[in-house]
């Protein structure tokens, strides 16, 4: 599976309040709706610049903060289809591999703005079309890639009814 | 080669020989879910087909982020996770029964030894009580409410050795945020953190609840201590469930160290907008406030409660200062009420809301207003994070955010106590 799209780029410790604020995550499950506060605290235009298959792109520490799985929802929502950041908070990692967003741990400085990417999951390449140079992925953990290749957590469950990484 | 807290606790839940970086699937003790969290993991939980949760007396849900609700979107999703725990007979904490992470141990439901999980990042906070809890998303929710069951993958452990006495004025909340600042938001993730030695060892249970809970600042996974007496008593005092507490071995295996030497240290606050940019009180003392707020997982229990009082006592808040007090549960309220605490509180000015999270998400009881500089004893000061994205919070205390309140100030705590 190939994604393609450009980069959003934001900072470091981009914190789950800011993906999504509190503000609107407690009063509804209407994902749609959510996305389009996605990352409205950092910049207020944010859903409206995304073209669907866009990435969002950060440095370290992305999703930290409050266990809330409206974030990883609401950028998919948004019509995001990957992050990609030099590392993530734990939480935030795992919510996205349940709810099926793929995350990707790279080294982002060589990524900038506007940049056009390709990201090949399976060969774990993400290729910077506008730099022309290729960025290594750190690979998923053999459990992650069983639940993200079902679909998420919860076709894993009607799957198996249970954990089954065997 | 010996183990660490978290591979002892992972290795008898799962019945492997659990190491760091080992994925393990482990038997959970407790499930926990709150407002916020719980409605997602009920559309999960249907959406997997399941009918019955593993064991309905070890999950509870909780009503306390937007409690009483504030509107009628809220009061639907309230709606269904009443309706959730009535068909599965799971406990339900309502509205006014307090915050999650103070009604899990207070009620007894988690003792040393334990491994939990909550649908709320400060879930780390049990580790205070030798418990491996930790912070997960909805639909890890659903899978743990369905199995009973949840993979892990074994944390490597950073040990903090915190040596010394804190000095009069210093509280646990200074030392946690001291931390926070020198090894920064992401110092320990994917890392269990072992906070221990004799500046642990001096504070009172409920003290160290404060440190444990603000573990998920630093990046950890689950902030443990080991269960001396103190911890034993405390628990005894709580429930009759029987436990079995876990010490890491003398040669266990750790990621990281640190050694502080805590007696020097001085009441510290978390400057806007992240919780690591931490500085010593003076430097930002005169920082006008227009609203202080006492409560929170971090620090609304009674010890919290009794400091703040102390400083307020027949004292009148600044004029140009608001103060939210909210306890941390029922119980707290109701203790602080036959103290008189909450009468000093009153007297002072301060305005008492229900026992909840209200003022530290943003959800309603006291949103800041744009330009205002907010001094609260919660965990998180991100933009945004009271309901405003224009104002400013900091952390504290409940003896600085008191001082600073009587004073309309960033104020440091050891002039009044």
């Amino acid at each position: 599976m190939e994604l393609r799209g450009k980069a959003h780029k934001f900072g470091d410790d981009v914190n789950t309040d800011y993906i999504i604020s509190g503000r609107y995550k407690f009063k509804t499950l209407d994902m749609k709706e959510l996305a389009r506060h996605v990352m409205e605290d950092l910049d207020p235009d944010f859903y409206s610049k995304i073209t669907p298959g866009d990435f969002i792109v950060a440095g370290r520490n992305f999703g930290c903060g409050s266990s809330r799985e409206q974030a990883p929802l609401a950028i998919i929502h948004a019509g995001i289809s990957a992050v990609v950041a030099k590392s993530f908070a734990r939480i935030f990692y795992r919510n996205c591999i349940n709810t099926g967003l793929p995350v990707i741990e790279c080294d982002t400085d060589q990524i900038d703005p506007g940049d056009e990417l390709a990201i090949d999951l399976e060969k774990g390449v993400l290729h910077n079309l506008t730099k022309g140079i290729d960025l290594k992925i750190t690979p998923l953990p053999k459990v992650m890639l069983k639940i993200l290749s079902d679909g998420g957590l919860v076709e894993h469950f009607k799957k198996y009814g249970t954990f089954n990484f065997d | 080669m010996g183990k660490t807290i978290a591979e002892k606790i992972l290795s008898m839940k799962s019945g492997q020989d659990a190491r760091a970086n080992d994925i393990v699937i482990a038997d959970l003790d407790f499930v926990m879910g709150q407002d916020g969290t719980s409605p997602l993991a009920i559309r999960a939980f249907r959406e997997m087909m399941a009918k019955k949760v593993f064991d309905p007396r070890k999950i509870a849900m909780v009503i306390d982020h937007s409690a009483p609700s504030p509107l009628q979107g809220v009061s639907e999703l309230h709606h269904q996770m009443r309706e959730f725990a009535r068909e599965q007979g799971i406990y339900l904490y309502d509205i006014g029964d307090g915050v999650c992470h103070q009604l899990l141990p207070e009620q007894g439901h988690v003792v040393p030894g334990n491994l939990v999980i909550g649908a709320d990042s400060h879930t780390c906070t049990y580790g205070a009580i030798n418990v491996f809890s930790t912070g997960v998303g909805s639909t890890d929710l659903a899978a743990g409410l369905i199995s009973g069951k949840l993979w892990f993958k074994v944390p490597e452990t950073f040990k903090f050795v915190l040596n010394g006495k804190l000095p009069h004025g210093v509280f646990s909340k200074d030392l946690i945020l001291y931390l926070i600042g020198d090894v920064t938001a992401d110092g320990a993730t994917y890392m269990a953190a072992e906070y221990t030695g004799e500046a642990i060892r001096d504070l009172s249970v409920e003290a160290r609840f404060t440190i444990s809970n603000m573990a998920i600042e630093m990046g950890a996974k689950c902030g443990l201590m080991e269960a001396d007496d103190k911890v034993i008593e405390w628990v005894k005092q709580h429930t009759d469930k029987p436990f079995e507490p876990v010490s890491p071995d003398p040669d266990a295996v750790y990621a990281k160290v640190k050694e502080y030497d805590v007696s020097n240290l001085e009441p510290q606050v978390a400057k806007p907008h992240t919780v690591d940019n931490v500085c010593p009180v003076r430097e930002v003392a005169g920082t006008p406030i227009q609203q202080g707020v006492i409560g929170t997982c971090t620090n609304g229990r009674m010890e919290d409660l009794r400091i703040a009082a102390k400083i307020l006592k027949g004292k009148k808040i600044h004029k140009d200062t608001r103060l939210v007090v909210a306890p941390a549960s029922r119980q707290v309220m109701l203790q602080a009420i036959r103290e008189g605490i909450l009468e000093i509180f009153i007297e002072a000015g301060a305005a008492v809301v229900t026992p909840g999270c209200g003022p530290c998400v943003g959800t309603h009881n006291g949103i800041p207003s744009d330009g205002e500089n907010v001094i609260s004893t919660a965990n998180r000061n991100f933009k945004g994070r009271m309901g405003n994205n224009k104002a400013f919070i900091y952390l504290a205390s409940p003896a600085t955010v008191a001082a600073s309140v009587l004073t309309g100030k960033i104020t440091d705590p050891r002039e009044f106590l």
